[in-house]
């Protein structure tokens, strides 16, 4: 059952006596959606079932999820621009892929993300300064990964996916049905590392689900330079089942990840996710789109938006109530104010932190030079004195 | 004490990990039923499972990868690299995952990873199997590296290095592998000489001549023919590349005077340079003379006819302890 704590402690139990193993994955170029650009409810004979609990205060609560990420997004874009971030890697247009997705995980379920699953950090319960300080440059990471199973979002391309799935090889050595989810792009599916943990996860039958989310760009680079097939034939070959779904209905993405998911919990092994969704936005917030972009294409896009569709499908069903639209609105203020005043009110790291942890035992050089610089900061502080050199 | 080869020594050092600590797993290319290609994990797989002895596909990045994430776990894996040569493709995980992850999270994420290399030339190999590039490493702040020198420390060492909560780089000295020694398999992990330090091998007064890996015996075969000629060599066996243990090597060429460093890695931003500038800066006003650097050329390891003239040897290491003395040497004459 999922609860509706605003995403938070969510925990999802397999929908009954349905086995995923029975789902026929990767047909053709299928896009799997439950919900229409215009809102419209679809219906599918073999992924319904596994959002049939998806009731409509879930649905509501889905809703507030994204509509606070996006605000959460436009707050931190705006404080980069006001100089109180250092940088912000907008996620505008990807709120079904990251909700719909980690909304389906178990609080024991592990998570390796990118650095723009900021959504899926709300999620996962990482406080909005843990979110920001990075950002901020005050920090390399945010949340403590073990206390919320979610590690340091990852920078380097495709990384994290061999990292997951080394996880997911741990899980299996302890016997546990865990399951691990790796976030990445479509630039990253080049990445030989995204290549090689697909050969391991499938030689290991690791539990570990690959979740890309084609956002059709890879900074300036469309996908079409990436690949010549679509990326969810590309798994076929190493023999991992794939499904590809419309990465901005909430419903069919929570439907697909639910599926993999269960399919890692009882030994099915891996699974690949293509989200096919659009970033509205530019790749970081020192990126400018205008110089490789249509817009004709964002216009297209926009009407595919992943909170308007939703908002169309809670319209329909008559669930848009004042009430629910007030509540909304009063907790993405509040989630907006909390980052900006925490964001703000930050305390500058000190000098000599630069030194601690590079090791987690003491270190001959490192301890040298902190004492050298710890002396040349302290000479600042001492008078000079008469005739000195 | 029993009489090991440096593989047996080595073989012998996992598998009391193996036993000691059920999160100890070891990876690499071909490390089950062949037991590798110099067989140092011989016998493993059979007795310990193929869950905690794995076969990995060949994929470097992917070996040094997925360890990362079985560190995350809470395991402490130890990857296999089968040659020097070929962890360049693992490079990227090792430098910004491996030796990153602990500072990043500040302590949150621990990376208790051992990776084993067997490294440096003198087999005969084709390209590729024969390199020795440990200073990519020492350069790189977050790792430790060690290279072992003796049977002894090869099965002390890969167990400290197991134990360490810091992600270690093991170079073993391929072409040392056959070399027997005698080795204290009783030995407490705990009174034994921290990973970190390095040790005086053979005592000296002239100068002091620094080594690791494969060239501490020919470090210590020139200290004995130079004994001949009435000169006493003090040799230090590094043990640790990164940190360098500079205390020793200061206390000894401040008896001394004079310090020779050799190293078959090659010249140019080696350790050698890094030890010649600390030790210069350290103790300046003890040195008689200009450290000297014996070490492999600035060249791509060369193919194996020529490989004897790449590596330092006895007479070239001779050559340089003639040249800190001021001895009459193969430079006598030649300015900077």
């Amino acid at each position: 059952m999922l609860t509706d704590q605003a995403g938070k402690g969510v925990r999802h139990d397999a929908p009954g006596p349905e086995q995923s193993a029975h789902i026929s994955l990767r047909t053709g170029g299928d896009l799997l959606q439950l919900v229409s650009p215009e809102g419209e409810r679809i219906s599918h004979p073999e992924f319904d079932v596994w959002v049939k609990d998806v009731g409509d205060e879930q649905l509501c609560s889905l809703y507030e999820d994204m509509t606070v990420i996006r605000r959460i997004d436009a707050e931190a874009t705006a404080l980069q621009r006001q100089g109180e971030l250092a940088l912000w890697p907008p996620l505008l247009g990807q709120e079904a892929a990251q909700i719909g997705s980690s909304r389906s995980l178990r609080d024991d379920d592990f998570v390796f993300p990118s650095y723009r699953e900021s959504g899926v950090a709300y999620v996962r319960g990482a406080h909005l300064s843990e979110i920001a300080r990075v950002w901020r440059g005050n920090a390399s990471y945010g949340w403590d990964p073990q206390r919320i199973n979610l590690a340091t979002p990852q920078i380097i391309i495709g990384s994290q996916s061999l990292h997951a799935t080394g996880y997911a090889m741990g899980v299996q050595l302890d016997g546990a049905n865990t399951a691990v989810l790796a976030y990445f792009g479509d630039g990253a599916t080049s990445e030989g590392d995204v290549n090689e943990a697909m050969v391991f996860a499938a030689s290991y039958q690791a539990p570990v689900v690959f979740f890309c989310q084609n956002n059709h760009w890879a900074i300036s680079e469309p996908v079409r330079i990436q690949s010549h097939v679509q990326l969810a034939d590309r798994p076929t070959g190493f023999g991992i089942p794939s499904m590809r779904v419309d990465g901005n209905d909430v419903l069919a993405v929570m439907a697909a990840t639910r599926v993999a998911l269960d399919r890692a919990r009882k030994g099915g092994g891996p699974t690949f996710i293509e989200a096919v969704t659009y970033r509205m936005g530019p790749h970081t917030t020192a990126d400018d789109p205008t110089r490789y972009r249509d817009p004709i294409e964002l216009e297209d896009w926009a009407a595919k938006d992943p909170i308007l569709r939703l908002r169309k499908l809670l319209e329909a069903k008559g669930l848009l109530t004042d009430d629910v639209e007030a509540r909304v609105k009063a907790k993405a203020d509040a989630v907006a104010a909390d980052l900006r005043s925490s964001c703000i009110g930050m305390p500058d790291p000190q000098p000599l932190d630069v030194f601690n942890h590079v090791y987690s035992t003491p270190n001959s050089w490192i301890e040298r030079q902190k004492d050298h610089y710890s002396r040349y900061l302290s000479s600042f502080n001492q008078p000079v004195e008469e005739g000195a050199l | 004490m029993s009489k090991l080869t440096f593989a047996r020594a080595i073989n012998a050092g996992l598998r009391k990990s193996l036993e000691n600590d059920p999160k100890v797993v070891l990876m690499g290319e071909d490390i089950g039923s062949l037991g590798g290609v110099f067989r140092v994990t011989d016998g493993l797989q059979k007795d310990f499972g193929k869950h905690r002895v794995i076969d990995s596909p060949l994929a470097e990045s992917g070996i040094i990868g997925t360890a990362v994430g079985l560190a995350y776990r809470g395991y402490r894996p130890v990857c296999e690299i089968q040659f020097d040569g070929f962890i360049y493709p693992a490079f990227d995980q090792i430098v910004s995952q491996v030796a990153k992850m602990h500072y990043r999270t500040q302590g949150r994420v621990k990376m208790p990873i051992t990776i084993r290399v067997p490294f440096g030339g003198g087999i005969g190999s084709p390209e590729h199997h024969s390199e020795s590039p440990e200073a990519y490493f020492t350069h790189t702040s977050g790792l430790r590296v060690v290279a072992v020198s003796n049977p002894q420390d090869a099965y002390t060492m890969i167990q400290q290095a197991i134990a360490s909560d810091d992600p270690v780089l093991y170079f073993e000295p391929k072409r040392r592998y056959h070399d027997k020694g005698d080795v204290d398999e009783s030995l407490d992990l705990a009174t034994a000489l921290p990973l970190d330090r390095a040790v005086v091998v053979s005592p000296g007064s002239d100068v002091t001549l620094v080594a690791y890996g494969p060239l501490v015996k020919t470090a210590k075969d020139a200290a004995m023919a130079a004994a001949d000629e009435g000169i006493s060599v003090e040799v230090i066996d590094l043990r640790s590349l990164a940190p360098v243990d500079y205390p020793v090597v200061e206390a000894s060429v401040r008896k001394t005077g004079r310090l020779v460093i050799t190293h078959e890695a090659g010249q140019s931003g080696g350790l050698g340079a890094e030890i010649a500038a600390s030790i210069t800066e350290r103790c300046f006003n003890y040195l008689e003379s200009a450290p000297v650097r014996i070490t492999g050329f600035d060249v791509p390891y060369p193919y194996s006819k020529l490989e004897m003239h790449h590596l330092p040897d006895l007479d070239r290491i001779l050559d340089g302890v003639d040249r800190a003395l001021g001895r009459r040497n193969s430079l006598s004459g030649l300015e900077g």
